[in-house]
Formats: C-alpha cells, sequence, structure tokens
C-alpha cells in the first residue's frame, strides 16, 4: 500500500487555518526582500530621471555614478529613495507597481482585448490542457506498455529518460518550425511541448502505481484464475489511482511551463509567453512581471485543483478517512 | 473419497546461492472433509506445499492431484478458496465489494452475487458491515471477511496459509471456535498452514509434521478428538497427548540440524 500521505489522510479544517499562518509569514518576507531590494536596484535610472528632472544629485555625472553600487548611490543620495518605487521603466519594479498591472490587465480590461491578461491566459491554458490531456493520454498508454510488454519495459523508459535531459528551450523552436513546415499551426504546436514535458512524470508514476500490488493480491487473482484484462481493470487500474494523481499534479504544472516556453522562441503573439516577451523587448518590465505572476498563480489554481480532485476521487474510493 | 493425493512430490528452487529443496519427497493423501493442518518451522516447505496444491507453484517431480486433476486443472476450474497469511482485501472496495470480487470474475449473476454475498458475510458474522471499506474493520473482522471471500464461489476445497498469523491470541481463538464452526456447517476440506501447536491440535482431524532442509513430512497423525470441540478440550489429557506428539515430531526434525 502506498503511504498514508499519498492519500491525504490526516487533514482536517484545523491544519488549514495553522497552516495558513505560515504561507502568511513566507509571503511576508519575500515581500520584504522585495521591497527592501527596488531600492538599490533603480538607483542608477532614479538618479538619472531626477536629475533630468533638476534636482541635485551627487556625483553629478552618470559615469561616475556608474562606479557606485545601487547601495553606494542610495546612502549618498537618502532623498531619492521614495522616487526608485515609482520609475516608469524600473530595472525592478516596486510590488505595487505590479499589483496595479495586473489588476489593469485582469479586471480592468475586456477579456477580448489583446491587453487583457485574462485573454491571453486563456490562449495559454488551452494549448496547457490540450497538452496535458495529449501528455497524460500517451503517458498511461506507455505505462501499460511497459508493465504489460517485455519489449517495452526493456526499451522505453531509457528512451523516456533521455527525452527529458534535451534542454526543452532548445527543443521548442524546432518543434514549433518543423510543424510549421507542415502546416500545422497554432495551437497543437504548443500542446505537443506541453505535452513533452507532461507524459513524462505519468509514465514513471504510473508504472509504479500498476506495479503496486504486492505478490499476494495477484496471486488472489490467480486462484480465481481471473484473466489479465480482469486484473487490469479489478487490481491495477485502481491500485494505481493515488500515483496517478501525484504524477498529474507534477504533469499540470509541467504542461503550462511548456506552454509558456513554446511562446517564448517563436514570436508568438499571444499567450502570457508572448507577454513575457513583449514586455522584455519593449522595455516594460511591469508587463513581464505582470504575466510572470499571472502564471504562477494560473499554475498554482490548477495543482490545487488537482489535489482537490484527488482528495474527492480517494474520499469516494473509500481510500481516504471521510 | 481422496481430495487431494501426492506421491513422491518433490519441489526445487534455483537459487543464486544453489537450489533450495523445498519439498522432498512428500507422500500425502487428503480426504473429503479432513481438516488438515501442516505445522513445522519456518522453512520446511508448509506453506510451498499449500501453494503447490493451488497450482501457485510447480512441483519439480513427483504426482500431485486435486478432484483427480493437475493442481492447475483444479485451479482454472475455481476447485478451491485461498486465503492469505494477510486479509489482502482491497481498499478501495467495500467489504461487499471485496466478497464479490471473486463472483464478478467468475461471471455470477447480480443478483446471484449479492445472495451469495449476504449469505457468507452472514456465515462469517460480519452482517451488516457491508458497506464498510476495510479500513474501518479490525484485523480480525477483516481476515474473517477474506475468509467469506474465498467461501462466496462454494469451492469444496477451502486452502488457508497462516490466516491467523497476524492476529492476537484471544481473537485467534475466537476465530479458531468460528472456523470449526463453520467447517461443521459446509463440510468443506481443509487445508491450513501454521505453526502453532495448540491451534494445529484443536482443529485440525489430521496434523501433517513438518521439518526443514529438504522440506518433508515427518509425522501424519490422526486426531482421536470429537468433532465437536469446545475450547477448553485443549485441557484435557487427550488434547495434551496429542500436543506432545506434535511436538516430539517437530524436535525429532531439528536433530538433522
Amino acid at each position: 500500500m502506498p503511504p498514508a500521505g499519498i492519500f491525504g489522510l490526516g487533514r482536517s479544517r484545523g491544519s488549514c487555518v495553522k497552516s495558513l499562518l505560515p504561507i502568511l509569514t513566507v509571503i511576508g518576507a519575500i515581500l520584504l526582500v522585495w521591497v527592501v531590494a527596488v531600492v538599490p536596484m533603480n538607483m542608477h535610472l532614479t538618479a538619472d530621471q531626477a536629475q533630468r528632472d533638476g534636482l541635485v544629485v551627487s556625483p553629478e555625472t552618470p559615469a561616475e555614478r556608474q562606479v557606485h553600487s545601487g547601495l553606494g548611490l542610495t546612502l549618498k543620495n537618502p532623498a531619492l529613495m521614495r522616487l526608485t518605487y515609482n520609475l516608469e521603466r524600473p530595472r525592478l519594479p516596486s510590488p505595487h507597481q505590479v499589483g496595479a498591472e495586473m489588476w489593469d490587465t485582469i479586471f480592468a480590461k475586456k477579456i477580448t482585448s489583446r491587453r487583457s491578461l485574462v485573454y491571453h491566459g486563456w490562449v495559454t491554458l488551452s494549448a496547457t490542457l490540450l497538452g496535458f490531456a495529449i501528455g497524460t493520454t500517451l503517458g498511461i498508454l506507455l505505462a501499460v506498455g511497459i508493465v504489460y510488454n517485455k519489449a517495452m519495459d526493456m526499451s522505453v523508459m531509457p528512451w523516456a529518460i533521455a527525452s527529458q535531459t534535451i534542454p526543452i528551450l532548445a527543443l521548442a523552436p524546432m518543434i514549433i518550425v518543423m510543424l510549421g513546415a507542415i502546416g500545422i499551426q497554432g495551437l497543437l504546436p504548443k500542446s505537443i511541448i506541453s505535452a513533452y514535458l507532461s507524459f513524462f512524470p505519468v509514465v514513471v508514476g504510473m508504472v509504479k502505481g500498476l506495479r503496486s500490488p504486492d505478490g499476494m493480491k495477484l496471486d488472489l487473482l490467480r486462484t480465481y484464475h481471473a484473466s489479465p484484462a480482469q486484473g487490469f481493470w479489478k487490481l491495477r487500474l485502481p491500485a494505481s489511482v493515488p500515483y496517478l494523481f501525484a504524477s498529474l499534479k507534477i504533469g499540470i504544472s509541467a504542461s503550462l511551463v511548456g506552454a509558456i516556453v513554446a511562446e517564448l522562441p517563436t514570436g508568438a503573439r499571444a499567450g502570457f509567453g508572448a507577454r513575457m516577451l513583449v514586455g522584455d523587448q519593449y522595455g516594460q518590465p511591469m508587463v513581464t512581471w505582470a504575466a510572470l505572476f499571472a502564471a504562477a498563480i494560473t499554475a498554482a489554481a490548477l495543482v490545487g485543483l488537482f489535489s482537490a480532485l484527488e482528495r474527492l476521487t480517494l474520499r469516494r474510493m473509500g481510500m481516504a478517512a471521510a | 473419497m481422496t481430495v487431494v493425493s501426492t506421491t513422491g512430490l518433490n519441489l526445487t528452487f534455483q537459487t543464486n546461492d544453489g537450489p533450495v529443496h523445498a519439498l522432498k519427497d512428500v507422500n500425502l493423501d487428503i480426504a473429503k472433509g479432513d481438516f488438515v493442518s501442516f505445522i513445522g518451522p519456518s522453512g520446511c516447505g508448509k506453506t510451498t506445499f499449500l501453494r503447490c496444491i493451488a497450482g501457485l507453484e510447480t512441483p519439480t517431480g513427483g504426482e500431485i492431484t486435486v478432484n483427480g486433476m493437475t493442481p492447475d486443472e483444479a485451479r482454472r476450474a475455481r476447485a478451491y478458496g485461498y486465503v492469505f497469511q494477510a486479509a489482502g482485501l482491497y481498499p478501495w472496495r467495500t467489504i461487499g465489494g471485496n466478497i464479490k470480487l471473486p463472483l464478478e470474475i467468475m461471471g455470477f449473476s447480480k443478483s446471484e452475487q449479492a445472495d451469495r454475498v449476504k449469505r457468507v458475510m452472514e456465515l462469517v458474522d460480519l452482517a451488516g458491515f457491508e458497506k464498510k471499506f476495510p479500513w474501518q474493520l479490525s484485523g480480525g473482522m477483516q481476515q474473517r471477511a477474506s475468509i467469506a471471500r474465498a467461501l462466496a464461489f462454494d469451492a469444496d476445497i477451502l486452502l488457508m496459509d497462516e490466516p491467523f498469523g497476524a492476529l492476537d491470541e484471544i481473537v485467534r481463538d475466537h476465530l479458531n471456535e468460528q472456523l470449526l464452526q463453520l467447517w461443521a456447517r459446509t463440510e468443506k476440506t481443509i487445508g491450513f498452514v501454521t505453526h502453532s501447536i495448540p491451534e494445529a491440535v484443536y482443529l485440525s482431524t489430521k496434523i501433517v509434521v513438518m521439518s526443514p532442509r529438504p522440506g518433508r513430512i515427518t509425522d501424519v497423525i490422526d486426531s482421536p478428538l470429537p468433532k465437536e470441540r469446545p475450547l477448553d478440550i485443549r485441557d484435557t489429557p487427550e488434547f495434551i497427548e496429542i500436543a506432545h506428539r506434535v511436538r516430539d515430531g517437530l524436535r525429532a526434525g531439528h536433530v538433522d540440524d
């Protein structure tokens, strides 16, 4: 039997509240580091801007200022600190700038607008979900093959592992260009890269899951003279469900990464990846950061969704305490 | 009528440390309705012998028939129910669902399945627990459910491999008593592996004492105890005398070491 943790035992409403405090503490610490880092990161740009606006800055020329570190320059010009948080094109945007950009592009724009993050999110999400479906199906089929076919058992896994050692950043443009050459464009090429990343955890988890029934449970079926198909549907498949969910949670986030990576090197015009690229190329860091955070929130939501699905399923299967 | 018959049965496992002689020249007949216990220290081949009867191991020499067939044919004909050391219930099935498992596999109709589940659950005193999941039951109850599962499809032979080995003494006594009642009611032939002398003597009509390296039979005792056995029969002189003989047989096997 898999360890109890896989079944999600021991969760309760009380522990939910208790786990909130550590989470908030970590978020607070990250925000604090971020807020403090904004000052030295942006100080050179702030000093240049302040000088153009007629303020007195020390040292007086940009070349001289370059000699100083961000921190050194801050100590020389403490009065400029407040201005570092409100640059139009900062090196490191402050939290409230990113927040404002996200609010503006998620809630204040029509979702059909090309400036809406919801629109771009859906573009990436649709590729993610399609790729995840392809990858999961492929992963399960490969795992079944590995468990039931000796030749596949010996041959598939090394290739599956090798496939994951190739940097996806190198592979993505090649796949997209090649598929483009044969007329396949749009959603599918991105989904294939998503599938490429997400099939692997499913294969590994499902092979382990399908092989999890011990000798005694298999012998029991032999005493009933059960067919291999009965062994699969009645024993191996249900036994693999907890393992499948563990894999799906890794797979869905890998899928999202795959879709974003697929958008980056190919000049995609929509999607989280495209927004990150646009922000980078046109010097709009807020756009990049807003897309980054939106992608992270999307990934968290997807994983959360599968966690909930896992708890629900295992409870219904009787493998977790109600 | 002979249900299980072996002559000159041999089984040698090939391991990395060379061949292991698990069974050597085993001759035994089990008659219909017998309750046969196999007792001996670990490594004496008692479980291996039970698995040979079940067709889960293939002997390397000698003859064995089950209901007049080879063990493999008997297995295909679903001649026996097997109870393992652990209950081995599927955690995703209710108790009723677990007992239904062999019935589903063997293709019984839905209504027949429901009838049989109800009947065997009453037989092992688990009525009312049909909808519970295994983790909601105690170890003894789980093992009773696994016995019900083995009884559900009406095989004439019940093979039990140390079914109560993991349970505490009090639960074990209770289950032994219940098992005897069940045996009396169903008139099945039972093969029962154990390493407890009182358990073997209390349950059996025939006690097969085995010893290891190579696994072989050192003594076969036909019990003179009556079929009706309350728990306190264990304090009678007859009982103690048989227990003595079993212990002597076990000790004799160890002289070879």
